[in-house]
């Protein structure tokens, strides 16, 4: 009865629904959270997967060894490597491709590699203007590693503790 | 009327029905372009005041704090093609988003904004408004009907049950005002509430001020009343199958209804013109004027676009209960209570 009677009080002067009001008038005015986002930025992870880069060593001899891991593990089925012995007998790939419209960003590839050779890289900001620009080789990620290697390396570092 | 126009006039012929021809024009300029363009800001008032609620910015990018985003959206919508589906009736189809745009312009026509300036100061102008808005509910069902579309269709079933509901309302509430004022007239009617905020129909008729407003809302179909819309269930309504500029005059129709709905509210509610302060103060911007109207709407339209921040849809058979279980027994029951207590009590002065 009683309850009642507060129900019909409530709704008859629509307290709820000042409530509600109240609520969105006070986040009138508060801080904007929005990010400009060319201008501004928001912090990235050290963990961030983006855009994939095969990395060297410093001797400049690169790290990938034709294992097929990553492309054993790719779920997506991104990953397509070809592979040769070389002159001096070592494994490598002939052939190192990544479709990147396939490709899910899971990161897989880099947690499968034994070498640390395929990683994902903070750079998100690419884009291509057919399919067939989103189709990197070796030779592409080999050269994205290169212009990224010290990002890579500081982060791989800053990773470590946790592996 | 300014004395230039006066004067270019007298160049004229010696016709008196091209004076006033002209006069009527240059009167129905002056209102419709400030309207448009009231029209064109509004959805970009709206998206920044639900941003700001949602902390977040809103349209910035588009000039000097997205100051143009108006025009660039007309823009885009004007050189986009018109598509006509193919099994639509084309002629109804096409005159659609005329027949809900016609209506909304229309009302303004007997609108007073101050004592003098109105442009057609008729005996029967509330009669006027509840015909025309009533109108403007074909605009939405012939689009429903012609688009041949499904999602469309039951659009449009929804809008029309909906408005028609809420106009009885809308309309009783509306009785209650003339019955205090004495007068179908709008101008008479902001009249009878000059005196100072104390003699503003808001307080003797708040029930029914907020049923107005309520209604007005629905009947609009303006969030949290907008299942006419309901893009989460009918993909977007009547107008679905509408593009370009044909789509953008719905668009302002609605927008155009909703600027009607505040400046009605404030015309019978609000006193109009009236300043807050009584007529006698003597600083020019505190007395009676234009500008008053003005913030009264202003203040209103906010209310549209805090709804529509605030509140989730409401269900369709909530609406339907809303408007005829609840807001026209209010309202028939208020009209009562009002008529007895104005000539059979002492205390009818309470509603003048």
């Amino acid at each position: 009865m009683m309850k009642n009677a507060i129900y019909a009080i409530k709704s008859l002067f629509l307290i709820e629904l000042w409530k509600g009001l109240a609520v969105t008038g006070k986040h009138l005015f508060q801080r904007k959270i929005t990010v400009q986002y060319p201008e501004e930025k928001t912090p990235m992870s050290f963990r961030f997967r983006g855009l994939h880069a095969l990395r060297r060593y410093p001797n400049g001899e690169e790290r990938c060894i034709a294992c097929k891991l990553c492309e054993a593990v790719c779920p997506a089925l991104a990953i397509k490597i070809d592979s040769e012995a070389r002159e001096d007998g070592s494994r490598r790939t002939t052939r190192y491709d990544i479709d990147l419209t396939k490709c899910i960003y899971c990161g897989f590839c880099e947690e499968a590699c034994p070498v640390d050779a395929i990683v994902e890289t903070r750079e998100f900001e690419y884009f291509g203007e057919s399919q067939a620009d989103l189709y990197y080789t070796k030779d592409m990620l080999l050269a994205i590693g290169d212009r990224m290697e010290e990002s890579i390396a500081s982060d791989r570092k800053q990773d470590a503790a946790y592996r | 009327m300014p004395e230039w126009i006066l004067y270019l006039l007298d160049f004229l012929p010696e016709w008196d029905w091209l004076h006033v021809l002209l006069i009527a024009l240059i009167k129905v300029v002056a209102i419709f372009i400030p309207l448009v363009m009231a029209v064109a800001y509004l959805p970009y008032a709206e998206r920044k005041i639900i941003g700001y609620m949602q902390i977040r910015i809103g349209p910035n990018r588009v000039g000097p704090r997205g100051w143009l985003q108006p025009i660039a959206d007309a823009l885009k919508l004007i050189l986009k093609e018109i598509i006509v589906p193919t099994k639509s009736n084309k002629y109804l189809f096409i005159m659609a988003p005329l027949l809900a745009i016609g209506p909304a312009f229309a009302v303004w026509s007997v609108i007073p904004f101050t004592d003098t300036l109105v442009l057609a100061d008729i005996n029967a102008g509330l009669l006027l408004v509840l015909a025309m808005t009533s109108i403007g509910v074909y605009g939405i069902i012939i689009a429903g009907w012609a688009s041949n579309s499904k999602y469309a269709f039951l659009s449009s079933m929804r809008a029309a049950a909906q408005i028609v509901s809420y106009e009885l309302a809308m309309g009783f509430a509306l009785v209650t005002v003339l019955m205090a004022a004495g007068t179908l007239n709008l101008r008479e009617i902001v009249l009878a509430q000059s005196g100072g905020l104390t003699d503003w129909y808001l307080w003797p008729l708040f029930p029914m001020f907020m049923v107005y407003f309520i209604s007005g809302v629905a009947e609009t179909n303006r969030a949290p009343f907008d299942v006419a819309e309901g893009e989460s269930e009918i993909v977007g309504g009547f107008s679905i199958e509408y593009s370009g500029m044909t789509f953008a005059v719905f668009f302002l129709a609605e927008y155009a209804n909703m600027i009607l709905i505040a400046a009605l509210t404030s015309l019978m509610f609000l006193g109009g013109w009236m300043s807050p302060f009584g007529s006698a103060s003597d600083v020019m911007i505190l007395g009676d004027g234009i500008h008053w109207l003005l913030l009264k709407t202003s203040f209103m339209l906010f209310f549209f676009l805090w709804f529509r921040a605030t509140f989730p849809r409401y269900r369709y058979d909530q609406i339907m209960r809303l408007g005829w279980k609840v807001f026209i027994p209010l309202t028939i029951i208020w009209i009562v209570v009002m008529g007895v207590a104005m000539f059979l009590t002492p205390w009818g002065y309470l509603f003048h």
